[in-house]
Order: C-alpha cells, then sequence, then structure tokens
C-alpha cells in the first residue's frame, strides 16, 4: 500500500506550511464562572465551593441524590468520603462490571477541565481511577480544582499526554437522534453533577 | 461482492432515486425540519469562535500535510501503535478488511461483535460480511440501531434516522424488540430508554468490539472517537478485543494538531460546542480496557483518489455533515437517493473517487447531484471546495463517454472556468449561467444531464450573486 501512495503522490505536492495564527490561549474574566455556566448549559449541576467546603458539598449532594454505594477509584482523598455513605474502592481492579452496573454513583476528581468548551477531562491519573468507573454507574460527581481550568481547548491539550486513556466529558450522556430532541442519558451516566473548587 | 463496497448495489440512478424520494412528503418534512435546525444552531455554535477562519485554514493546511506525506505519516502511527502494545494491519479493499476483521473475531472466541457508529464499516460492508461467516453485528448507537432494526438505509451522516419520525421509531421498536414495554409511548425519553435497557446486556457480556475512529496521531499512536451516547465508551472500555477500522486518510501528525479539529469538528457536526463525549486511546493499557487492541488501515480507492490532484482534496474530509445540512438538493431528496454510504455533496465526490475503475452507472450520475451553489464549501471546516470537484468530476465522466459531445465541451469548458477563481468570476459575470435559465427564481430546465434532474423537480436557481462573488466583495 505505501508503494499505491508514493505512485499516487507522484506529482510531489510541496510540504505545506500551517498557518497556526487561530488563538493557543484565550482571556476569559472569570474563568471558573464560564465553566460553571458552560456546563450548566448542558443541563448538568454544578456547584461552586471553597476548599473547606467541598466535603460537606460532597455530603449534601449524595444525600439529596440518595445515594448509599459509590464507586470510588483507590486514591480518592479521604475528606471526600463522606461517612453516611457506602464506599466501594477499586482495589486492583476488584470492582467487577455488574457490581458498577448497580451501584450508586461514582465520585472522581479530572485532570483538565475546559472553561470555554464546559468539558472535564479524565485520564486516570489521580482521583480518577480506570475507564468503566465513570462510565457504567449512572451518576457521576465530579470535583474540579481551580488549578486545573483552563481556558481554551488547545491550552487544555497542552497540558494532556495523549498516550494515557482519556475521556472527555461535556455534560451528561445524550442523544439528539429523534427527531433532534435532546434526551439526556443513553448508555452513559445520566446524571452529571460538578463541584468547582475555587482557590485552589 | 464488488471489490470495494461504497454504494448499494442496486439502487437506481440517482435522478431516479431523487423521483422517487421527493413523492415521500413525509421524508421531505423530516428532512427539512431536520437540516433548518441543524443549520440554525451550527451557525450561533460557529459564530462563538472568534477565530473559525484561521481554524478552518489550519484545518485545511494539516491535512494537506498529512495528504503530501501519507505514507510517512502512516509508518510513524504505525510504530507508534505497535509500541504500546497494539496491532496494526494494511487493508487494500473491503474484502481484506472484512476478512481480517471476521478472523479476529473468531480468534477471540465470538459469534457477535458490538459496533460504534463507523462510516468506514458501513463502506467496506463489514455487517453483511461477518453475517456471512456466522458473525452478527450489532449497532449500538441509537441511530445505527433505529436504521438497522428498520431493516432500512441511514440517510445522514451524523443522524443516520432523521428521515424517521418518533411514531415511526415506536413502531420499529414495537415490532423488532422483544423486550420494550408494551404501552410505549413516542416520547423520545422513552424511546431512548428502550434502547438503553436492550443494549446494556450486550454491552456487558461482548467479547470483541468494533469501531471506526476520527483521528489518529501519528506521533503518539493516539486514536480518537467523538460521540456523544456513551455507547462509544461502552465499545472501546468493556470488551476484550477492540478492532478499529480507520481510513488511512484519518492521521493527523501530532497532539497539538488535535486541538484544530477537536475545535472544528462539534461545531460544523453537532452544532455544540463539545459533544458529550472523546475517548481517546493508545495500543493497550494493562488493567483499563481491552487487552487487545487491532487498528486496521483501509486503502479502498484511497490511494486512487490521491491520485486526482483535484479530487484528492476529498480526502481532508472529516464526516462533520455540515455540507449535507446547506445542500438544497439533499435536503429534498434525502440521504438514500445518493444510494451510497456517503450522501450529500460529499458523498456526490467522495464515492464516485472511492470507487475508481469500479464506478458504476448509478455511481457516475453523483456529481450532478448538485446545484453548484456553493453553500457546502462556505460551511466546509476543512474548506473542500466540493463544487470545483464536482465539475471535475462531471468532466471526467463526460469525456469517458464521448470526447466530443457538446456536453464534453462544455463540461470541460467549466471545469477550466472553475480551476482559477478569477476565471470563474468572469465565466459568472459573463453568462449567469444558472440564471439565465431560470423563470422566477426557479431553474426549470437544465440541459442533460441536469435534465434528468429538473424534469422531476424545479430547482431554486442560484443566488444572484455567487459565494465567490461574496467572498471577495466581503473578504477581498
Ligand atoms: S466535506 Fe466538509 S462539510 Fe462535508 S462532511 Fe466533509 S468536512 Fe464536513
Amino acid at each position: 500500500m505505501l508503494g499505491r501512495i508514493r505512485a499516487a503522490l507522484a506529482d510531489r505536492p510541496g510540504p505545506v506550511t500551517v498557518p497556526r495564527d487561530y488563538d493557543r490561549t484565550r482571556e476569559a474574566a472569570d474563568p471558573l464562572a464560564l465553566l460553571a455556566e458552560r456546563i450548566e448549559d448542558y443541563r448538568a449541576v454544578v456547584h461552586r465551593v471553597d476548599a473547606a467546603g467541598l466535603p460537606g458539598r460532597i455530603a449534601t449532594s449524595l444525600a439529596a441524590r440518595g445515594a448509599r454505594r459509590m464507586a470510588a477509584p483507590v486514591d480518592l482523598p479521604t475528606s471526600w468520603l463522606a461517612p453516611e455513605v457506602t464506599w466501594r474502592p477499586d482495589t486492583d481492579q476488584s470492582l467487577t462490571i455488574d457490581e458498577l452496573d448497580g451501584i450508586d454513583g461514582v465520585l472522581t476528581g479530572c485532570a483538565v477541565a475546559v472553561a470555554e468548551t464546559g468539558t472535564l477531562v479524565l485520564d486516570a491519573g489521580e482521583a480518577q481511577g480506570r475507564r468503566v468507573l465513570t462510565l457504567l454507574p449512572d451518576y457521576h460527581l465530579c470535583v474540579v480544582r481551580a488549578d486545573q481550568v483552563a481556558v481554551s481547548l488547545p491550552e487544555a491539550l497542552a497540558r494532556l499526554d495523549g498516550t494515557r486513556p482519556l475521556t472527555f466529558v461535556s455534560g451528561p450522556s445524550a442523544t439528539s437522534d429523534i427527531e433532534l430532541n435532546r434526551v439526556e442519558g443513553v448508555h452513559g451516566p445520566r446524571t452529571l453533577e460538578v463541584v468547582i473548587v475555587t482557590g485552589g | 461482492m464488488a471489490g470495494r463496497g461504497v454504494t448499494w448495489l442496486g439502487t437506481p440512478t440517482f435522478p431516479k432515486a431523487a423521483r422517487t424520494a421527493l413523492a415521500d412528503t413525509q421524508l421531505r418534512t423530516n428532512l427539512r425540519n431536520a437540516t433548518t435546525t441543524i443549520r440554525g444552531k451550527r451557525a450561533g455554535a460557529v459564530a462563538e469562535l472568534p477565530d473559525w477562519e484561521p481554524l478552518r485554514l489550519a484545518g485545511e493546511a494539516i491535512k494537506d500535510e498529512v495528504l503530501a506525506d501519507l505514507g510517512t505519516y502512516l509508518e510513524r502511527l504505525e510504530a507508534a501503535v505497535t509500541a504500546r502494545g497494539g496491532v496494526v494491519h494494511w487493508a487494500r479493499d473491503a474484502v481484506e478488511a472484512n476478512e481480517i476483521v471476521l478472523r479476529l473475531t473468531r480468534e477471540a472466541g465470538a459469534d457477535e461483535v458490538v459496533k460504534i457508529k463507523s462510516m468506514a464499516t458501513a463502506e467496506i460492508g463489514l455487517n453483511e460480511a461477518l453475517a456471512e461467516g456466522g458473525v452478527q453485528a450489532v449497532e449500538t448507537d441509537l441511530a445505527e440501531l433505529i436504521v438497522q432494526l428498520g431493516e432500512d438505509r441511514p440517510s445522514h451522516i451524523l443522524v443516520p434516522a432523521i428521515h424517521r419520525n418518533r411514531s415511526e421509531i415506536r413502531e420499529i421498536f414495537r415490532r423488532e424488540m422483544p423486550d420494550v414495554p408494551e404501552d410505549i409511548t413516542d416520547e423520545p425519553r422513552e424511546l431512548a430508554e428502550a434502547a438503553r435497557r436492550h443494549l446494556r446486556q450486550k454491552f456487558l457480556t461482548a467479547k470483541v468490539a468494533v469501531s471506526g475512529a476520527n483521528f489518529a496521531v501519528a506521533d503518539s499512536g493516539s486514536v480518537v472517537v467523538v460521540e456523544s451516547e456513551g455507547n462509544g465508551r461502552m465499545c472501546l472500555t468493556l470488551p476484550e478485543t477492540l478492532i478499529t477500522v480507520m481510513g488511512i486518510e484519518k492521521v493527523v501528525p501530532t497532539w497539538s494538531d488535535l486541538e484544530v479539529f477537536l475545535q472544528l469538528l462539534p461545531r460544523s457536526s453537532t452544532a455544540e460546542r463539545m459533544n458529550p463525549y472523546t475517548s481517546v486511546w493508545t495500543g493497550v493499557t494493562p488493567g483499563d480496557g481491552p487487552k487487545n487492541f487491532h487498528l486496521i488501515l483501509l486503502d479502498n480507492g484511497r490511494t486512487d483518489t490521491l491520485a486526482d490532484t483535484v479530487g484528492r482534496q476529498a480526502l481532508r474530509c472529516i464526516r462533520c455533515s455540515a455540507c449535507l445540512n446547506v445542500c438544497p438538493v439533499y435536503e429534498r431528496t434525502g440521504g438514500a437517493a445518493y444510494g451510497s454510504v456517503y450522501p450529500g455533496p460529499i458523498g456526490a465526490i467522495l464515492t464516485p473517487q472511492l470507487l475508481g475503475e469500479d464506478v458504476d452507472k448509478q455511481a457516475r450520475s453523483l456529481p450532478y447531484a448538485s446545484s453548484l451553489c456553493g453553500a457546502c464549501f462556505e460551511v466546509c471546516p476543512v474548506r473542500i471546495d466540493i463544487p470545483e470537484v464536482l465539475v471535475h468530476l462531471r468532466a471526467e465522466a463526460v469525456q469517458a463517454k464521448n470526447k466530443t459531445s457538446p456536453e464534453a465541451v462544455a463540461m470541460a469548458a467549466l471545469a477550466w472556468a472553475m480551476g482559477d477563481a478569477r476565471r470563474w468570476a468572469a465565466a459568472q459575470k459573463a453568462a449567469g449561467i444558472g440564471r439565465l435559465l431560470s423563470r422566477g427564481g426557479r431553474i426549470t430546465s437544465l440541459p442533460w444531464p441536469g435534465s434528468k434532474w429538473t424534469s422531476s423537480r424545479d430547482l431554486p436557481a442560484p443566488p444572484k450573486e455567487t459565494f465567490r462573488a461574496w467572498w471577495r466583495r466581503t473578504r477581498g
């Protein structure tokens, strides 16, 4: 096939210079507010709290949702583990597919967030676990730290390692296949809730 | 079977199929509502980015750079994927690609595969080939599922069941899903829920998944799939074996090039700032996702397309479907009339090129499925000059038929005129081409072969000012 490709390019098209004068970075007056607004546009629930308020916020959200059994990446900060809830850590990938399918939800952090597009990126790193954890449970509660927020997509990609398994999440699972009506929740989590932690 | 697939065997030529489609008022209503809605939303999503034109120019140039040195980038991709534990296969045509998938599926001990919507696998007729080999392919994208259960043809790249309304979908589900509740209504929410339940068990037990790819990064070996429902994530994460079939033109040089395409694609396609899910993976990651990853690099007519210096730009296409939604011809006929996996303006130029020497009468009629209004170029995120390629292919088709027919002369002249922006502007000013033929803003008759089209339907006349003239006036 390489021979066919070479033959097809017999006219020797010259090397192309890619014009890169699009915006790599962009300014935002308040990136956290922008992120919150853009995630809400996907009809996801967003909260903003300071670091001290985070454990309380997590507990309140889980209680409001009636979530009693939650899946957890093994390295979640202990202060996030609301005491009223049974936490199922995914030690050595111990959570089976059936278990995850039947569990109330999952709590994770993220690697990077994109304010302009309201996107959370998970890279299986700290406090995120493997990909299936945020796929099978019907409810995903995600914590974003202020220092993880980039304004534009190019800024976010520059912070990521493309060889890790990455999941970009922009709102809950959705389809528009029936008369272009947006319906949340087909196969991925139907409810996405995001806590943005201000002040680092 | 035909070596390359792409078209559906036995479909009538475009003018004939179009006449049938035009008689279907329900279809036309569904389509018009859908394309009008997406068109409006897309314009809004695009207007939000202050650097949209620079992004388009970068997208165009990155793709051209890849095409100009395709062999190098593919070898780089192969090396990177292999280094991360994946296996790369090269498939010259549909038959070879299908054989590889069937063999890998059997080796995995499976008689069923779950699939995430993929144009490449539709192009090679994978589902049919697997069925012949005793393997059932289950489409998991809601729209694809509707099409599969309805034993129907997809009609749009992005929303394949756009021609079906909710009550039609309800009927299909009631007829074809054994587990659907008796009293299911036609509420989209309930229908989506039925699909969720129907497919859940399949996801949880599938051993093999088949996907396409939106992009693959040569430097890192990362493969990218963009989707909405999470069925893609299911396929990419749960089964033990993942087989990805990818057209060779989908490669991009470096990780940071994705910053261009991940901005261009969602806004052009679903008119969203970002689609709900984008997955990126590289080879295999122990403890996370499939244990075996196979990447099939598919030619199937792409190197032939690459050899055509005018036509090769079609390989820049990122399958966003924006050109479908602005096309006056597509809006009236729907995708099925094109008789090809690739409908609309991009289908009209890609289908005959991919088929190469296999090209049949039906595919040859496709470059005429256009009013040359230029709207498709205006919206294309990678600036494919579809009208230019259409005229080029028409000239070729006529030449093949009869070197000195009046059509040949006219088409060759048109191709020559369109080959250069200045010549084109002059020609249009001099002739007002389409408008000469129009009465009251409708074109009522076109010379052959356009006559085959206009005899069944009036076309809207091209605007007084051509797109190019407008472009020069407003940007020049
Ligand atoms: S030709 Fe351009 S507008 Fe049409 S689907 Fe391809 S990328 Fe999109």
